[in-house]
């Protein structure tokens, strides 16, 4: 459905129109939702090999009590605490299981040493030296209280704890490993049944692992690679962007699905999916993708485009730094020109400030009509602002008696990033033009 | 009494926690006399022990006239001196639980009190002897009031030792009617670990220490009582009997405040005697030689105070009659509730005094301490220092606390107020018609803390409601009024109406109990534990208890961190679904292949299993010690054969063959720190908790001096390696101990490098090891095959050709056992998964087994390099063809990118600008597939593979 058809479609009635807002606000909340939160509510893509893996292995565990160790790796965006959610929800939904389980979440990122896990262990696990909200204790008593309490449980009757440890890889830099190596050995001892899932990135995650930490590690591994095709990805897209049918109006929902529907068979759209899923095929740059397209929609414009689509996908692959580039003034581009000649010239080595300025005098002194002969301490405030902006960076740090005009500095810009800049740039002075491209033009 | 006393001095705490220094009330009788406590306060005590000092004439009090003028609540007031001088009250005023944060107090008295029927307090009614009758004796037991008792705690050898101080009826009690007040004594067992050095000798086996905490509940049901025992006082410099036969006879030469073990106070000791003495149905075995036995370490002022004490010793036992100590069993309530002692307490003279010589008083009795430190020298002798004012970390709860005990309403208060500002008359006189004798119902939500900890004994103990009754409440007198202070008493009392407690915590304290130090003091004050019986009585009736709060030393929590739920018990919540068994071959299958399994025998580890069982036999057989190294590769078998070892030596000693023995196993990797392994031990050994170092000491003392351990130890250490230190002491203690003749401990190590002692050991540590050498070599593909159809039976679940599979490529890869155990059960679920009908799967064929091996142990970077976007494997050919280029494994971002670029160009892509570029190198760098710079360097970061770059290529080749 063409934007001009639901325009027409939706001013017959004005009552329409106000429930149209509804509409968008409410298909917004949805698709907004969807894109921006891990929900466990939606599909999983090719990966219900993994998927019947791990829930298996979450059922024996949670119904037969037997302790396990598992690591979920893939690429960030694959998925993985997507597919460990949907795991736990349906393993929640089994009749008995929810109350004879306990879950205990852990971020490397947040239990930045073991002295923190284990607080928060115990807090989540509520054992009995938890007050309130409060864990006490030294470390070495709550290390030594958690692991009674894990060593006094056994298989069949006491509560299977499931462990996640979210950037796993980040647990295996605490000291000694100390907490790895108790969790693994409780899941390879007789002792409370626990299973252990680590969600990491990092593919080299066994490499890390201490070899008696090793050992204790079941080596069950399940690789989320986004293993999908293009006209997978096509499909995901759909799914993505479709609403459910419970929306409350259903006609609104049948026209969008529609349309998206209409979306993923047009040319222009594949071809933005295609440079997309080029670039990446991680799902949550697709969320990334089609938010920015779902933020174009308004109650004037109630259905993405494929315009909105190749726009979101102009911002996503935009160059920041290209960007700030065609901020900068006349004179910071002049010097970024005199500093990519110096590159050329030295072949990457380092210059300082008097070096860009003499290379910027010359060009001055031949095209004294074109640009403005700045004074050395504007020129200095010029440069001094690009390191602002990191465009510039000095080799080593700046000390306080340093003479400026003589530190060295690298410029953190490629040529062609300066090419491109240069040519999109406003108003550049055609004599700039040449100068950047070529540094011989003024012999 | 009153006669040969020309003055007593009380010393009474609610003392402020306020700025970490407490504040002393001193009471004196007889206005005449004030010069003199004036000289003495000056001399010994102002200058150096006493922050805030008031002296109070006790004679007003004591008049009768003045508690008919006085508004009720100083006629209450007044009660308590004059029941004093009657020699009737037994412990006037007494702690209530309380939370650090907010107190009430609470005072109740027993005995000929005036006005009693003026207010209605329901008044216990009083026993001298009490009989038990036990089921199957024909005997009754008759202990009177003043005899020592024992009383059930939880643990059956050692009950707990009281003195019986009082017996009474409680109506208002819902469990027993029938009620005692103890004094309680308390074991060295019960001492905490981490404490108990503090002693510095060994304990005596019948000693018992007069426990010195007022803090403790004190009220017990009779039922608990056990028996009657015999608890003879021992003067400092006695020998305590060792020979004495009569295991119902303790000795007691020490109290014990919860922080250091002091001689008895000379008038706990009298009182002792006395009552020893009285008794005429045990003879008394050793006397003590002489009340003035006192230690020389005794600070001057103690002296002088004894000194003023000794003229009233009469009075003083009375004081110290009895001390309240709670059965173990309760104090895992008691934890959990509020200290019931405020950490301000006042005495009613005190205010009385206020009251009535307000000249020269200054008025400085009131609650407003906390918020006027301006006021701190006084006129007449009266002295605030300024310390006492400083704002300690507490001061925000104790400004609170302030707060609500002002709500709280104790009838001092209310005096006080009413004294000050007879608005409020009429709000304090109907808050104290309601007062119950019933402390429950008041609970106080001012404080957050207050309300964690109830919630926190409902859990634990749902089955004990009074104890979330007794809310915390103090109330506290401060002293020095203020206009401000009082305009916030008064909102709070109109604020809290009829909701408070009554009671009005008090204490007298012997002046010994000046020699305390402040820190300590307040160290006490910040960590109050509260101590309850779970049927506990209304605080009012227990408040005759009150006297007996005076030893020299006081603390308020019995075990070192009060806070800490210490007696949590270690465990995880039990499921109400049991769980299932196997139902198929393949689940039975995995059930025994699970590496937790504990199988019949260890196969393939006979040989080491006898040689670690002859050696630890013969250092048994031969009351020796000795050190052990096993070392081997993990997964070969170490802790396991020696876990069977010491089960087969442990049954062998149960047949009497061996000595018995003691086992303990610690595990470097389940310590925090090296040093934690003393604690450990220790814990295992003895049950004692302590902290490292003292752990340390206790340890080197047990293993190092003679004939101290009666059998031998066998201490397994596993991951040694864990222990290093710098010093390396942990490791030279663990060998050098086994040297010592009496140790009689037996060290077996196990680490995973063999030449563990020669690499990280000195010379020192790694000779005290020895030579005894084992190592584990990894197992075998015919032991691994072995071991697998051990555990496998009686079920034929696998293949032969399986396990033969299985075998040789982990004995190939590592000779880890677990990781052929987990392969193999890996197996069994793909066998499963792949079969068609559920219910009879078939064998696991080497097909699974093959699965299974390339799921654990194949590289995923192909995959991942596989399955990575266009764009990230069109930049791993730019780093490929950067590298030719320049011949280096290493190139800058920058440099990658302009080869991006070109391929990009070639290959006809869209341009990729440098944020995605940079993007896609990240993401590579993320997943390990590049070794990425921090992205601080930006475009000069550098990169290098992760993965050899013909696997690089033979995944891009595939495509």
């Amino acid at each position: 459905m063409s934007p001009a058809l639901a325009s027409r479609f939706f001013t017959t009635s004005a009552t329409w129109k106000t429930r149209t807002v509804n509409f968008i606000t409410h298909d917004d909340k949805i698709l907004r939702e969807r894109f921006c939160h891990q929900s466990p509510h939606g599909n999983l893509f090719g990966v219900q090999v993994q998927y019947k893996h791990l829930i298996e292995l979450l059922k024996r565990t949670a119904i037969h009590g037997e302790s396990n160790s598992i690591l979920i790796i893939g690429p960030r965006g694959s998925g993985k605490t997507m597919l460990i959610n949907h795991a736990l929800k349906e393993l929640m939904e089994i009749e008995g299981v929810s109350e004879n389980i306990l879950q205990v979440h852990l971020n490397g990122l947040l239990q930045i040493n073991d002295k923190i896990a284990l607080k928060e262990i115990t807090r989540q696990l509520n054992l009995e030296n938890v007050v309130g909200d409060k864990v006490f204790g030294s470390f070495a008593e709550n290390l030594s209280f958690l692991l009674e309490a894990l060593k006094k449980g056994d298989r069949t009757s006491s509560c299977p704890v499931i462990f996640i440890l979210d950037e796993f890889d980040l647990f295996a830099h605490h000291k000694n490993q100390t907490l790895l190596y108790n969790l693994l050995d409780i899941s390879q001892s007789a002792q409370t049944p626990v299973v252990i899932i680590g969600l990491t990135c990092r593919l080299d995650i066994l490499e890390l692992l201490e070899k008696r930490v090793k050992s204790r590690f079941s080596h069950r591994q399940i690789h989320l690679m986004n293993s999908f095709s293009f006209p997978q990805y096509l499909k995901i897209f759909k799914e993505q962007l479709s609403l459910p049918s419970v929306f409350p109006e259903e006609i609104f929902a049948e026209k969008w699905n529609e349309n998206v529907q209409s979306l993923s068979e047009d040319r222009s759209v594949k071809e933005v999916l295609q440079k997309h899923f080029n670039v990446s095929k991680n799902l949550r740059s697709l969320h990334m993708l089609l938010m920015l397209a779902l933020n174009r929609v308004t109650p004037s414009h109630p259905f993405i485009t494929a315009a909105d689509l190749m726009e979101a996908n102009q911002l996503c692959s935009m160059d920041s730094k290209g960007n700030i580039v065609h901020g900068l003034s006349v004179l910071e581009i002049c010097l970024i020109i005199a500093m990519k000649h110096l590159n050329d010239i030295y072949e990457e080595e380092p210059f300082n400030f008097q070096m860009v300025y003499n290379e910027f005098q010359k060009f001055v002194q031949r095209k004294a009509h074109s640009v403005y002969n700045f004074e050395k301490p504007v020129v200095m405030k010029a440069f001094e602002h690009l390191q602002q902006l990191e465009l510039i960076r000095p080799m080593e740090r700046t000390s306080v008696n340093a003479q400026r005009e003589y530190q060295l500095m690298k410029l953190l810009l490629d040529n062609t990033q300066i090419m491109n800049a240069l040519q999109k740039y406003p108003n550049c002075p055609t004599d700039v033009r040449q100068w950047a491209t070529s540094s011989l033009s003024w012999l | 009494m009153m006669a040969a006393a020309r003055w007593r001095v009380y010393v009474v705490r609610p003392l402020l926690r306020w700025a970490g220094r407490k504040v002393w009330l001193l009471t004196d009788y007889g206005d005449t006399l004030g010069a003199g406590l004036q000289r003495l306060a000056r001399n010994f005590l102002f200058s150096t022990f006493f922050p805030f000092l008031v002296r109070l004439p006790f004679r007003r009090l004591c008049e009768p006239g003045s508690c008919k003028k006085s508004p009720p609540g100083a006629g209450r007031f007044a009660a308590v001196p004059r029941a004093l001088e009657a020699g009737t009250l037994e412990g006037g005023l007494r702690p209530s639980p309380a939370s650090f944060g907010a107190r009430y107090s609470q005072y109740l008295y027993l005995g000929p009190i005036s006005c009693k029927e003026k207010y209605s307090f329901q008044l216990p009614e009083q026993y001298r002897e009490m009989s038990m009758k036990r089921e199957g004796y024909s005997t009754e037991i008759h202990i009177q009031v003043g005899q020592f008792v024992l009383i059930e705690g939880d643990d059956d050898e050692n009950p707990y030792v009281a003195k019986l101080v009082e017996l009474f009826e409680d109506d208002s009690e819902l469990y027993s009617k029938k009620r005692a007040r103890v004094q309680w004594f308390i074991r060295f067992c019960e001492v905490p670990v981490c404490k108990q050095h503090l002693l510095g000798r060994k304990p005596g086996t019948q000693e018992i220490f007069w426990y010195d905490n007022p803090t403790c509940n004190s009220n017990i049901s009779v039922e608990t009582i056990i028996g009657s025992v015999r608890v003879v006082a021992l003067a400092p410099d006695e020998v305590m009997p060792i020979d004495l036969k009569n295991k119902k006879t303790f000795f007691v030469k020490l109290s014990w405040n919860e922080k250091k073990f002091k001689p008895l106070p000379p008038e706990v000791f009298a009182q002792l005697n006395k009552l020893q003495e009285d008794n005429h149905r045990y003879q008394k075995p050793m006397q003590a030689k002489t009340k003035s036995a006192e230690s020389p370490s005794w600070t001057t002022t103690e002296h002088a105070v004894k000194r003023i004490e000794s003229r009233h010793s009469t009075s003083k036992s009375r004081h110290t009659a009895s001390h309240p100590v709670t059965p173990r069993a309760r104090k895992r309530l008691e934890l959990s509730s509020f200290p019931r002692t405020p950490n301000t307490r006042i005495s009613p003279a005190a205010s009385c005094a206020s009251l009535d010589s307000p000249g020269r008083m200054k008025r400085k009795v009131a609650f407003s301490e906390v918020m006027s430190p301006s006021k701190r020298s006084l006129p007449d002798g009266f002295q605030t220092s300024s310390p006492a004012l400083k704002a300690p970390e507490k001061t925000g709860e104790i400004q609170h606390s302030c707060t609500k005990d002002a709500k709280k309403t104790s009838p001092d208060h209310g005096m006080i107020l009413r004294a000050r500002a007879p608005a409020l008359k009429i709000t304090e006189t109907s808050e104290e018609r309601t007062l119950t004798p019933i402390g429950g119902g008041r609970k106080s939500s001012v404080v957050p803390s207050v309300i964690l900890k109830p919630e926190y004994i409902k859990r634990r103990e749902g089955k004990e409601p009074e104890v979330q009754d007794e809310a915390p409440s103090t109330s506290r007198i401060r002293r020095k009024s203020s206009v401000l202070t009082l305009n916030r008493i008064r909102q709070q009392l109109r604020f809290l109406g009829n909701s408070k407690s009554d009671e009005n915590d008090e204490e007298f304290l012997p002046a010994a109990e000046i020699s305390d130090c402040d820190s300590e003091e307040e160290e006490a004050s910040t960590t109050p534990l509260p101590r309850r019986t779970p049927n506990s009585v209304s605080r009012n009736l227990r408040s005759s208890m009150k006297s007996s709060l005076q030893t020299p030393s006081k603390t308020p929590k019995k075990t070192p961190e009060p806070r800490t739920p210490r007696d949590a018990t270690p465990r995880i919540r039990s499921r109400n679904l049991t769980a299932q068994g196997p139902t198929n071959m393949l689940e039975e299958a995995r059930l025994r292949l699970h590496v937790a399994a504990v199988p019949e025998s260890l196969p393939c580890r006979e040989q080491e299993f006898q040689d670690i069982y002859n050696f630890v036999e013969s250092k048994l057989l031969d009351q020796t010690g000795g050190c052990m190294y096993i070392s081997g590769v993990p997964g070969t078998g170490k802790t396991a054969t020696v876990h069977e070892v010491i089960c087969c030596l442990q049954q062998a000693a149960q047949a009497n063959e061996v000595p018995p023995f003691q086992y303990i196993e610690v595990n470097g990797m389940k310590l925090t720190e090296p040093h934690q392994v003393y604690v450990q031990i220790l814990q295992k050994l003895t049950g004692k908790r302590a902290t490292a170092n003292h752990a340390a000491a206790l340890l080197a003392k047990r293993f190092c001096t003679q004939g101290s351990s009666q059998e031998t130890t066998v201490l397994l250490v596993d991951e040694l390696d864990l222990l290093w230190t710098q010093k390396q002491d942990v490791m030279y203690n663990l060998f050098d101990w086994p040297t010592h003749k009496e140790a009689r401990l037996v060290v077996l190590t196990i680490a995973n490098t063999m030449d563990l002692p020669e690499r990280i050991m000195m010379n020192r540590v790694s000779s005290r090891l020895g030579l005894t050498r084992m190592c584990f070599q990894p197992y075998t593909h015919s032991q691994l095959r072995q071991i697998l159809l051990s555990r496998l039976r009686h079920v034929k679940a696998f293949e032969d050709d399986a396990i033969q599979l299985v075998a040789r490529k982990v004995a190939a890869l590592s000779g880890d056992a677990r990781r052929c155990l987990d392969i193999c059960r890996r197996a069994t679920e793909i066998c499963e998964f792949s079969c068609q009908k559920p219910d009879s799967p078939g064998l696991v064929t080497t097909a699974h087994l093959l699965e299974a091996i390339d799921e654990m142990f194949s590289s995923s970077y192909i995959t991942a390099i596989k399955n990575s976007s266009f764009l990230e494997q069109s930049f791993l050919r730019a780093i490929l063809a950067e590298f030719r280029r320049s011949g280096l494994e290493e190139a800058t971002f920058q440099q990658v990118y302009i080869q991006h670029v070109a391929l990009c160009r070639m290959e006809g892509l869209p341009y990729p600008t440098m944020s995605e570029t940079m993007a896609v190198c990240s993401r590579l760098g993320a997943c390990r597939l590049l070794l990425v710079e921090p992205s601080r360097n930006d475009v000069l970061r550098r990169v290098r593979l992760n993965v050899s770059q013909d696997d690089v290529l033979y995944a891009l080749k595939e495509e």
